[in-house]
């Protein structure tokens, strides 16, 4: 308890406490609270009704394969870019560095947009694949690239700090026991950045489901083939068929409810750790 | 010097084969090819495509918006962060989980979200009507969303660092006499400002490129309630990818520049406390 002259007077305290709620309440609780209220609506048959739905089971279908392609490339590549960037230094590693983060300064839209100008029919290689039958835009593989451009920064974010504030002694001692690369990361570098390389992959994982700018540019919007469930929430929703809508945005949101609860508990359970740590 | 920080440490080369590779193919080649498209253009073509006065009015909605939005979470990010950190209250662990929810929360859900709230209809919406404010399908409504996109960045920065706030200085600060309003004013704010200066950057950069939480609310109507990275969207949908990939220039060189005022506070900090 801090002492009277460093603690504000109470109303001062319960005016800041009340603003806090009231700014939390009005911009992130209530637009939460909207999704669920108008998901339901009309009543629980047609929430389960429109997700039934052949073209929105498609699109959650296509979400769920765009996620499986692309987390696990991001998770070998932040891997192996924290690995380079935090534990040896070579010349050009801040821009190295600086060329990994850049997806999060990019608008998602420019994300879509520079593989258009890639893959697109104007685009460089379009005429080729055009001649080929090669679909990248407006298919599949465009999803993909456009996805795995802005979930890039995702891991290795968050364990080059982890990575870096760990120090290389642990791994030059088991380099002198005579163990290999691989086990080295395994038994060594692993156990202790795990929880960061899980809450990495977590957010890797919300972004490359719920990406909607990005996608939009290159997935041409074929109803049930190239629509994902966030580009399905707009059709829906220009449709003014606002209970479908709604149902497809609330599996969205509880995945995002999911994510934050998950982060919650790694979180708890790594200052449960640090604590451990700090006793031993 | 291709000396490494340690040789002994095996794995040097292929997992920075393998970054190289990802990040040249993934962000780097694109983004060239971005450049190289709209080098294309003659200065005149570039000028007509990138500043015509419907673009214009587009990047002016985005940067204003983008720096009310940014503005208005300067102080309401404070805010919430001291009462994260200073104060303790029934439910405050729920709420501090809820602040990263502009985070996972997908933005097109996001998006219709505000829209249903906001909208003349909503609960919000009809709410603020009755007082004559209108927010959903008015520049108002693209600031609200890019307020809830934003956010986050601004708590999540200054957080740790009112977290780590050594006690004594404001200890000292009241001892000599100060009252708890110049003890925020002469020390707390000092310290935490560089962080403030971060999260504000960070949330306006956001603002400028967010699409799909702005789109729905906005209502696009050309020259009032466009966004600029709408812009590019409606030029690809003509198939005018030159025009697209001006647009997109000046808005990544804006976006360059505001990385290096995000690096540049950063250092600042790092200078000014010896630390991250």
């Amino acid at each position: 308890m801090r002492s009277a002259p460093l603690r504000e007077a109470t109303p001062v305290r319960l005016a800041l406490i009340a603003l806090a709620l009231l700014l939390l309440g009005l911009f992130l609780l209530a637009p939460l609270v909207v999704v669920f209220g108008e998901a339901f609506k009309a009543g629980i048959d047609a929430y389960f009704a429109a997700l039934g739905d052949e073209d929105t089971l498609s699109s959650i279908r296509l979400t769920l394969a765009v996620a499986v392609c692309t987390v696990p490339i991001n998770l070998l590549v932040g891997v192996a870019a924290a690995w380079c960037v935090a534990k040896f230094d070579f010349p050009g590693k801040t821009l190295l560095t600086t060329l990994i983060d850049l997806p999060f300064s990019v608008s998602p839209v420019i994300a879509g947009l520079v593989y258009v100008l890639m893959f697109g029919l104007q685009g460089w290689l379009g005429p080729y694949l055009h001649a080929h039958h090669i679909k990248v835009i407006f298919a599949l593989p465009g999803i993909l690239l456009a996805t795995l451009f802005v979930t890039f920064p995702f891991v290795a974010r968050e364990l080059i700090p982890l990575m870096e504030e760990q120090g290389t002694e642990e791994e030059e001692a088991a380099v002198v026991l005579g163990a290999g690369g691989w086990q080295i990361f395994r038994h060594v570098t692993l156990p202790n950045v795990k929880w960061g390389l899980l809450y990495g992959v977590l957010l890797c994982n919300a972004r490359a489901m719920g990406e909607f700018g990005a996608v939009s540019v290159v997935s041409g919007h074929i109803r049930g083939r190239t629509t994902t469930m966030p580009l399905q929430v707009e059709i829906l929703y220009d449709e003014y068929n606002f209970v479908a809508a709604f149902a497809v945005a609330s599996v969205l949101a509880l995945l995002a409810l999911v994510t934050l609860a998950v982060k919650s508990f790694f979180e708890w359970r790594y200052a449960r750790e640090l604590a451990a740590d700090g006793r031993a | 010097m291709a000396a490494a920080k340690s040789r002994v440490i095996p794995g040097f080369a292929p997992t920075l084969g393998v970054t190289l590779f990802a990040v040249s193919l993934i962000v780097l080649v694109p983004i060239i090819a971005l450049f190289v498209r709209a080098a294309g253009l003659s200065p005149a073509q570039f000028a007509a495509e990138a500043f015509s006065p419907r673009v214009w009015a587009a990047y002016r909605l985005s940067f204003g918006g983008a720096l009310a939005a940014a503005c208005f979470n300067a102080v309401a990010g404070l805010v919430v962060a001291w009462v994260l950190v200073r104060y303790d209250f029934p439910l405050r662990r729920l709420l501090d989980a809820l602040v990263d929810l502009p985070f996972a929360l997908p933005t097109a859900v996001a998006g219709v979200a505000l829209t249903a709230l906001y909208a003349p209809t909503g609960p919000l919406g009809g709410l603020l009507l009755s007082v004559g404010i209108k927010i959903a399908f008015t520049p108002a409504g693209v600031v609200v969303a890019m307020i809830f996109i934003g956010l986050p960045f601004v708590v999540r920065t200054v957080q740790p660092v009112l977290q780590d706030l050594a006690v004594e200085h404001e200890e000292a600060a009241a001892s000599l006499g100060a009252n708890r309003l110049q003890v925020f004013r002469l020390v707390i704010l000092p310290a935490i400002l560089p962080a403030l200066v971060t999260g504000f950057a960070l949330a306006f950069s956001r603002g400028l490129g967010e699409y799909g939480s702005v789109i729905f609310i906005a209502g696009n109507m050309p020259g009032l309630t466009e966004i600029a990275p709408l812009m590019i969207v409606t030029k690809l949908e003509q198939y005018d990818y030159a025009g697209a990939a001006a647009i997109a220039t000046v808005m990544l060189l804006t976006a360059f520049v505001l990385l290096l005022v995000i690096n540049g506070a950063q250092k600042w900090r790092q200078l000014r406390f010896g630390r991250a």
